[in-house]
């Protein structure tokens, strides 16, 4: 198998060598990637959208056909990781622990027995013993807020800086993640629940097929930003403008989600009691 | 050996590009273990991703965004002043995707493990003629 | 564009690749992947693909680490080759 291997390899890095030597030089202003649709792109985008990021207007914009199915791509990943993992029912572990917090001994408390009455003096901990370890605790919940506030401006602001509704929302799903790690997955299930997470990552897409289904009702093509003008009483191109937030707040949404929900599913193996 | 030099300078970035793909190829056929052949997949997709961004790019550009100032409107652009963003758009887009399927990649592989309790490729196929 | 912070950086990336690929340790394979994200995310940040690089480096250099980390601690660790 590692010979083959090793000969298929090499066929097919001999093959691409044969083929870049009638490449044009590497970064030619020249070269036939950049001389159709993309001058136009550059050229335009100010007048047509007014937005200064050439990436973010082409994005969604110009081609957000194919943005909105990514989109939809992503949501249908993050579904099927839920349909191939998510066990349920509550299936009962060996043993459970917990931790009195004003001594810090551990209890493990085997499937029958009572478990220590619901007090603020027990936290329940996970199976493979965390140490309680209040630096890395409280320093995650410190950076955790302005984790989502950088977030939420990577999406507003991706009009005029390196950004946009995808960045944002991985780092908005980092953030929660961060969180689930530092803590333990229960605690993350009170702030993000699995039921919540799952219907925004169709709130999101909903979000984007509606921004493009107003274009259609006011009366131009689907996903036609410019037709929004009438709505919010500004001139297309602003329109178009506003159009673009909506997307990206949509994608945004939608990413944050999948991510959440991948991250739930993978870390517990679909039980959702125990986390990393 | 002259004419070869300035060849081999313009070609250099695409040969180490097609050396990222070959890396990540090898690892999808020759590794057994099925996470390795998850992160040659990873692998293999970014060394695309990475040639076309480099089809994009222009010498003496600057990053596309677009330089507007506040007073008197903004000057046109010129296509030559401006790296090609057409592929950052596709590729960006691209790169989130990957990560989608990555999830419903390795969720296959906690299935695969919860049923099989080994991860190579090897061991799975003697369990399967066992059963 | 420097072309020889573009070449080290290349390099480091190539070296990063091939490291994820031969180590013999799931977990060390996944910090391997994660550095050679952050690798390349530079390498675009150096070829003026600042939107791509941003992702990259949210994407490949954090979460997927994560979902590898993950995977291997549902898993198992052990890798014959």
């Amino acid at each position: 198998m590692k010979t083959l291997g090793i000969i298929v390899v090499l066929l097919f890095g001999s093959l691409l060598i044969y083929c870049t030597l009638d490449f044009p030089p590497w970064g030619d202003p020249q070269a036939p990637a950049s001389m159709h649709v993309s001058p136009r792109y550059i050229e335009r985008t100010m007048q047509e959208t007014s937005v200064p990021n050439i990436v973010t207007a082409v994005l969604a914009d110009y081609r957000g056909y194919d943005t909105m199915f990514e989109t939809v791509v992503i949501f249908t990943a993050g579904v099927a990781c839920f349909f191939l993992l998510r066990i349920f029912g509550r299936i009962e572990s060996e043993s459970r622990m917990y931790r009195h917090i004003p001594t810090g001994i551990t209890l493990r408390i085997s499937k029958d027995a009572e478990p220590p009455r619901e007090s603020r003096e027990f936290e329940r901990i996970d199976l493979a013993w965390v140490p309680y370890d209040v630096v890395v605790k409280t320093s995650c919940r410190i950076i955790v807020p302005f984790c989502q506030l950088f977030a939420l401006y990577v999406i507003a602001h991706g009009h005029h800086s390196p950004g946009g509704g995808f960045q944002g929302g991985v780092i908005l799903g980092a953030s929660v993640i961060l969180f689930a790690i530092s803590n333990n997955m229960r605690l993350s299930f009170t702030r993000i629940s699995e039921k919540m997470a799952v219907l925004l990552c169709g709130l999101g897409v909903l979000i984007y097929a509606v921004t493009g289904a107003l274009g259609t009702l006011l009366g131009s093509n689907y996903l036609d930003y410019g037709a929004l003008s009438r709505l919010f009483g500004v001139d297309p191109v602003t329109a178009r403008s506003l159009g673009i937030l909506f997307v990206e707040i949509g994608v945004g949404i939608t990413v944050m989600a999948v991510i959440i929900t991948l991250y739930y599913n993978l870390a517990s193996a679909g039980r959702h009691d125990e986390g990393l | 050996m002259t004419e070869l030099l300035p060849i081999v300078i313009a070609k250099l970035n695409y040969w180490a590009y097609i050396a990222l793909m070959m890396i990540g190829l090898y690892a999808m056929i020759a590794k057994k273990n099925l996470v390795k052949k998850i992160i040659g997949m990873s692998i293999l997709q970014t060394a695309v991703i990475l040639f076309f961004i480099s089809i994009g790019a222009k010498k003496d550009a600057t990053i596309p965004i677009i330089v507007h100032g506040h007073e008197g409107g903004s000057h046109a652009a010129r296509a030559a002043e401006y790296i090609n963003p057409l592929p950052h758009v596709l590729m960006l887009t691209a790169i989130v995707v990957a990560v989608a399927t990555l999830g419903v990649a390795l969720a296959l592989v906690i299935k695969i493990y919860q049923q099989y309790q080994t991860l190579e490729e090897d061991e799975i196929l003697t369990r399967l003629q066992d059963e | 564009m420097i072309w020889q912070i573009e070449l080290v950086v290349l390099l480091i990336v190539i070296i990063c690749g091939i490291g994820a690929i031969t180590v013999k340790d799931l977990l060390g394979a996944a910090i391997l992947f994660g550095a050679y994200s952050f690798m390349m995310c530079l390498l675009w940040a150096i070829m003026g693909a600042v939107d791509v690089a941003f992702t990259e480096a949210s994407v490949g250099a954090g979460v997927s680490t994560v979902l590898f980390v993950a995977t291997v601690f549902r898993t198992s660790r052990r890798t014959k080759d």
